[in-house]
């Protein structure tokens, strides 16, 4: 039984009882808990269900690296799935509920798969779902989806919200433990900026509990002194709950805080995600111990020998009260003397090694605790939990020696230190024969872009097991990485007594020999259901690679990512293909250590902080006016201003009919406004433009194209010749920073010579367009200081002046085929001059138009739209845009493109307008279909509908489209059919739909 | 003439820190080739002191942040910048040179706090260097703000400006905000 012992637990609060709920049951524990060892306390032994077997599974570690005890925590809008119960610090009102089972986590039906085991080997999914293919739908979905899978995605939204925290700084130290507390030291005193993180709430790591004296302290003692000393260095900053959760090139890595985790009815972000920029990284972040692969070793009970006394020493849990302790190492010897002086009983130490000569061996016989050297276990027997272990010799095939009764079994299979954050930027490792495990290779560190060693590991992460080694170890790397910043250090490490300790030895499967249906019942991974018989299946069936195994058995795979299993299962994976371990190698090591929130990742950018929306000067009154928005880049654009109880689309022919007949307004702020100057600047226009800018005269307007270079037209706009060296090039409202980019990359590259400065003073100025027949006179009600007389102002020009007492420059442009005036005015009066428009225009009924209206107008006028009519593949020739082409000029960008043999081709798609024969209106982007098929079996086709609109001023539907020599075909009818395969046929037109001779703009 | 308005129209609000519209404020964007000595007797004339790489020079009444190479900002009064343009290219009217107001097209925060809550704010959204070594008082950093260009620079320890694009200046606003909340408090910075 597990239980709560009457006394001690270093990290509990036994004056502060906390209650929580399990599976909706009530349950207490105390203050500093986590929720494992509370219910461990109430002898909550069983904890989870396994993936594919639904095997009733309890917690076996006490940390990061727990593969069973996964819990979905919270409920509605703070969920979090495959929370670890031993990382999980208790507060009063926690919510857990276990996973994966039903109905219950006592009674699950899915654990029939156990039964099934046979039916479910290695490679499982790859075997069985090619075949038949109707059981996808009907059996494999429905069924084997529901019963495999942990925790379930949270179904609300979270109501928490995270946050970024970037640090430059010289030294990050991960890991609190007394290697990364001494290394820190090292850095700190040497004179480096550190900032040290520490995954749990507690310094010191796993020495309180095992117990090292260190300059002569206790070890508790020695880390309340090094904190205090660390807290009081200005250059020193320390964060505990702040996981390493991963390194990247240059320096670069992703710390992890938990904030309110622990303390939800805080304030502030629950988690804050650390972009840290170090010069130097130092991985403090120990060792995990490994399990010991036996028949029944997944039962409830078997636990990592380490995390059964980090239970009594920090939290006064006992998991059982007769313990089995089992290992191939010294270490766990400490465990049987914590059970020991926890006054609980130790019936044997089974130590699968022939001798045991090692100073704690001896302790432990000196306790009177039965030490069987050469001795395993066969198996762990019990129902749900553990009741028996059969022991037998370990160079043996599972011969029962004796039976033990005993409700919990400690095993250690040694240690492996934490590579992870090492090999994330490139570490390597070598095979460690004395220890039996991958430890970093120093001399194949990661290494920044001018070859510097950038991470470099302290203490048990090293693979330096004893305290001594360890403390000597993170000195020394502390020193390291100062020096590599320019620092000088010296200094002795902390002193701690050495350790006489017998070597570990390399135990994979237990017993030796164990036939197929111990090695069946052997778990390697706990969290994936993978057996040694699985990954042995693997290797007969010719899995070499490691990473390849890994996939096919799922060994290591999931929350967990095999922090306990990895190197138990290469090991096994080596022996059955008769090489040796550093032949076969890890799988891959990736961040994040443990699993990160997707929230946290997202930082600030939730809810309205999503993504920025860029809001025009006017943007405030179409909000309060009622605009429908559409995206248009990142700005919201007005599509329509609907009228209470109207309609988008009445609204949009509101727009357009009134524009027509009277006068529009409307809010062309985003447009791309880019100045051009300087003595080439007119060369440099030209070059970007497909027509000539430079003979453009001051005071004029004129329509121009840009390309690619691979001649597919960009980008189009009103360019304005402002004085002798000033340009100003009007941009699509997309388009104005990547053109402007472009620009400047040109200049930067290509024409670095050449004279020219650019700025993008699209943000300075507001834009109005005044439009339609009534568009002068509402100017005319304004004070101007300039002439706006037909021919004052002519088409295609432009003046500057004051307009209505605000600094104005009018372009008489036209984008809807209307008299129009585009009126740019500083943006900080950009609102005024709007309410300016519009008590100007009241007696016109003058309207505000959306982009909708803008689009109908201009499709009707047949002018083309970027991203409309182009798509990436069209050639301003496409567009009948010849007129637009200088044949004058030596080059521009994307001439020598146009007259490659495909764009030149007669057969392309050309722009033509598209009349419906009943007047209806064309679906956006249908195909015309051709005569015959494709090699595919698909209808050939012969065109695209690229524009389609309801023309409410000729009250029918009117198209644009890219046709097979469309120009060549007026009058031809082809059919462009519905989705649903029914006919609709279209007559090739012009499409110059409305005011063909361009009279309504030129009054 | 109406009343100049900001896309944040003078708000401000007080968490970790306080975070204010400035106000109109006078921008000049010049480019030029601060190696020409044609360029530098110009500015000599009309008494603008080019600031080093990253920096920032003031001026009587001016403050001039360096940009980029070929590059500065001028902030002046609002009512100035026109003027100031205009009498940077007629200084330079025989060099290649591009002076322009562009005093609206940003938006100004005035952002004040105590001791490294500007900091500790800022780095919540930017990834710039903050450390006081590295941004010191007197250097402008160009940088980004979540998903948003800015730079921005300190006058004190517990002053600073910082200028975005106006069409983003309420989501800068509200970013600032929401990092500025009460209970987020870093500690970081001191």
């Amino acid at each position: 039984m597990s239980h709560r012992l009457s006394s001690g637990g270093r990290l509990i609060n036994r004056a502060n009882p906390v209650s929580f709920a399990f599976n909706g049951r009530t349950m207490r524990g105390f203050e500093g808990d986590t929720l494992a060892s509370a219910l461990l306390g109430e002898d909550q032994m069983l904890m989870g269900r396994s993936f594919k077997y639904h095997r009733p599974r309890g917690v076996v570690a006490s940390g990061a690296e727990e593969p069973n005890a996964l819990v979905g925590l919270g409920r509605d809008h703070s969920y979090e799935p495959n929370a670890r119960a031993t990382t999980t610090e208790l507060f009063e009102g926690l919510e857990a509920e276990t996973q994966n089972h039903w109905p219950s986590l006592e009674f699950d039906i899915g654990a029939i798969n156990a039964r099934l085991s046979r039916f479910l080997p290695a490679g499982f999914y790859y075997k069985m779902f090619l075949w038949p293919r109707s059981f996808w739908k009907h059996v494999y979905e429905p069924f084997i989806r529901e019963s495999a899978g942990l925790g379930k995605p949270p179904k609300r939204r979270d109501k928490d919200h995270y946050e970024h925290f970037n640090v430059t700084t010289d030294v990050l130290v991960v890991g609190g433990g007394i290697a990364g507390l001494t290394a820190a030291m090292a850095a700190g005193e040497a004179g480096s900026q550190v900032l040290l993180v520490e995954q749990t709430a507690h310094w010191g790591g796993r020495a309180p509990v095992d117990g090292p004296q260190i300059d002569d302290m206790a070890p508790n003692a020695w880390v309340t002194q090094v904190v205090s000393a660390l807290q009081a260095m200005p250059n020193v900053e320390m964060r505990n709950r702040c996981m390493g959760a991963g390194v990247y090139d240059h320096g670069y890595a992703l710390l992890s805080e938990r904030i309110s985790d622990h303390a939800p009815d805080k304030a502030g972000p629950r988690q804050r995600l650390w972009k840290v920029r170090a010069a130097q990284i130092i991985t403090a972040t120990g060792a995990i111990e490994r399990p010991l692969s036996f028949a029944g070793n997944d039962l409830p009970g078997v636990m990592l020998a380490s995390a059964v006394r980090d239970y009594i020493v920090n939290f006064g849990v006992a998991p059982g009260k007769r313990t089995v302790v089992v290992t191939n190492n010294d270490d766990a010897y400490r465990t049987a003397l914590t059970l020991k002086a926890a006054g609980l009983e130790v019936p044997a130490i089974l130590d699968a090694r022939e001798d045991a000569t090692g100073a704690l061996d001896e302790d432990a016989r000196a306790a009177g605790i039965r030490v069987i050297t050469g001795r395993g276990i066969a198996s762990v027997i019990g129902k749900g939990r553990v009741e028996v272990v059969h022991v037998c010799a370990q160079d043996s095939d599972g011969a029962d020696y004796e039976a033990i009764e005993a409700d919990c079994v400690a095993m250690s299979g040694g240690w492996s230190p934490v590579v992870h954050l090492w090999s994330h930027a490139g570490g390597k490792l070598t095979w460690d024969e004395a220890d039996a495990h991958f430890r970093p290779d120093p001399d194949r560190a990661p290494k920044g872009a001018s070859g510097e060693v950038f991470v470099r590991t302290a203490g048990t992460a090293s693979g330096a097991l004893t305290t001594e080694d360890a403390l000597v170890d993170a000195n020394r790397t502390g020193q390291a990485a100062a020096m590599a910043l320019g620092h000088k250090a010296r200094g002795p490490a902390p002193r701690a007594e050495p350790e006489s300790r017998q070597v570990t030895a390399p135990i994979w499967l237990m017993p030796e020999n164990a036939p197929y249906e111990k090695r069946a019942k052997s778990w390697l991974d706990f969290q994936n259901d993978v057996k040694v018989s699985d990954v042995e299946l693997a290797a007969q069936e010719g899995y070499e690679s490691v990473e390849h195994t890994k996939r096919y058995t799922t060994l290591g795979m999931a929350t967990d990512q095999g922090k306990l299993s990895n190197i138990n299962g290469l090991a096994v994976l080596a022996k059955s293909l008769g090489v040796a371990i550093p032949d076969v190698g890890t799988t891959t090591f990736r961040p994040p250590y443990t699993p990160v929130p997707l929230g946290a990742i997202s930082g600030e950018a939730q809810g309205a902080l999503f993504q920025p929306i860029r809001k025009t000067p006017i943007h405030d009154w179409h909000e309060a006016n009622g605009a429908h928005f559409e995206p248009v880049g990142q700005w919201r654009r007005p599509y329509a201003f609907p009228k209470s109880g109207e309609s988008v689309e009445d609204a949009v022919a509101r727009e357009v009919t009134t524009t027509r007949q009277s006068v529009g307004l409307l809010d062309a702020s985003t447009l791309g406004k880019l100045i051009v100057k300087g003595p080439d600047a007119g060369r440099f226009l030209d070059m970007l433009y497909t027509n000539m800018m430079s003979t453009l005269k001051v005071g004029k307007c004129r329509y121009g194209l840009m390309c690619s270079e691979n001649g597919f037209l960009i980008d189009d706009g009103v360019v304005a010749r402002i004085d002798e060296h000033t340009w100003l090039c009007h941009t699509t409202s997309g388009g104005a920073d990547s053109i402007h980019g472009a620009m400047e990359e040109w200049l930067q590259t290509e024409w670095w010579d050449w004279k020219v400065y650019v700025a993008n003073v699209t943000e300075q100025f507001a834009q109005i367009g005044v439009v339609g027949p009534k568009a002068r006179e509402v100017l005319d009600a304004v004070s101007a200081s300039f002439d706006l007389s037909k021919d004052g102002l002519p088409f295609m020009g432009w003046v500057e002046g004051s307009l209505g007492g605000i600094p104005a420059r009018v372009f008489r442009i036209s984008f809807s085929g209307e008299l129009s005036y585009e009126i740019a005015v500083p943006a900080n009066h950009g609102r005024a001059f709007w309410d300016m428009m519009l008590e100007a225009g009241n007696p016109h009924g003058i309207t505000p138009y959306g982009t909708e209206a803008l689009h109908i107008m201009r499709a009707e006028k047949g002018f083309i739209m970027i991203g409309d009519e182009t798509d990436g593949t069209v050639i301003p020739q496409d567009l009948g845009l010849n007129w637009a082409i200088s044949k004058k000029k030596d080059d521009y960008l994307g001439k020598r493109a146009q007259m490659r043999s495909h764009m030149t081709d007669p057969l392309r798609w050309k722009l033509v307008g598209l009349e419906t024969l009943d007047g209806s209106v064309l679906p956006d982007g249908a195909y015309a279909v051709d005569e015959g098929d494709t090699v595919n079996g698909q209808r050939n086709t012969q065109g695209r509908v690229t524009s389609s609109y309801h023309s409410p001023t000729l009250g029918r539907g009117i198209a644009m489209g890219l046709v097979e020599r469309g120009p060549d075909r007026m009058g031809e009818v082809v059919n462009f059919p519905a989705l649903d395969g029914s006919p609709q046929e279209a007559r090739i037109v012009s499409p110059v739909f409305y005011d063909p001779d361009g009279e309504k703009q030129n009054v | 003439m109406s009343d100049p308005v900001t896309a944040l129209d003078g708000q401000s609000i007080t968490g970790q820190i306080t975070i204010a519209d400035a106000g109109p404020t006078g921008m000049v964007t010049l480019r030029a080739n601060f190696a020409s000595a044609t360029v530098m007797t110009g500015l000599v004339d009309v008494g603008l002191v080019v600031p080093d790489a990253n920096q920032i020079a003031s001026g009587d009444g001016t403050t001039t942040l360096w940009m980029s190479p070929d590059e500065v900002m001028i902030l002046c009064d609002y009512d100035d910048a026109e003027a100031q343009a205009q009498s940077l290219g007629d200084a330079l009217a025989s060099a290649h040179a591009l002076a322009i107001n562009v005093s609206d097209a940003r938006c100004v925060f005035r952002l004040t706090g105590q001791g490294g809550a500007i900091r500790d704010v800022l780095a919540k959204l930017s990834p710039a260097d903050l450390r006081p070594s590295a941004l010191p008082v007197g250097m402008v950093r160009r940088t980004r703000l979540a998903q948003v260009p800015v730079a921005f620079w300190f006058s004190s320890d517990t002053d600073a400006t910082l200028i975005c694009f106006r069409s983003v200046g309420g989501y800068v606003f509200d970013l600032l905000s929401k990092v500025s909340e009460p209970g987020s408090a870093v500690g970081y910075f001191g």
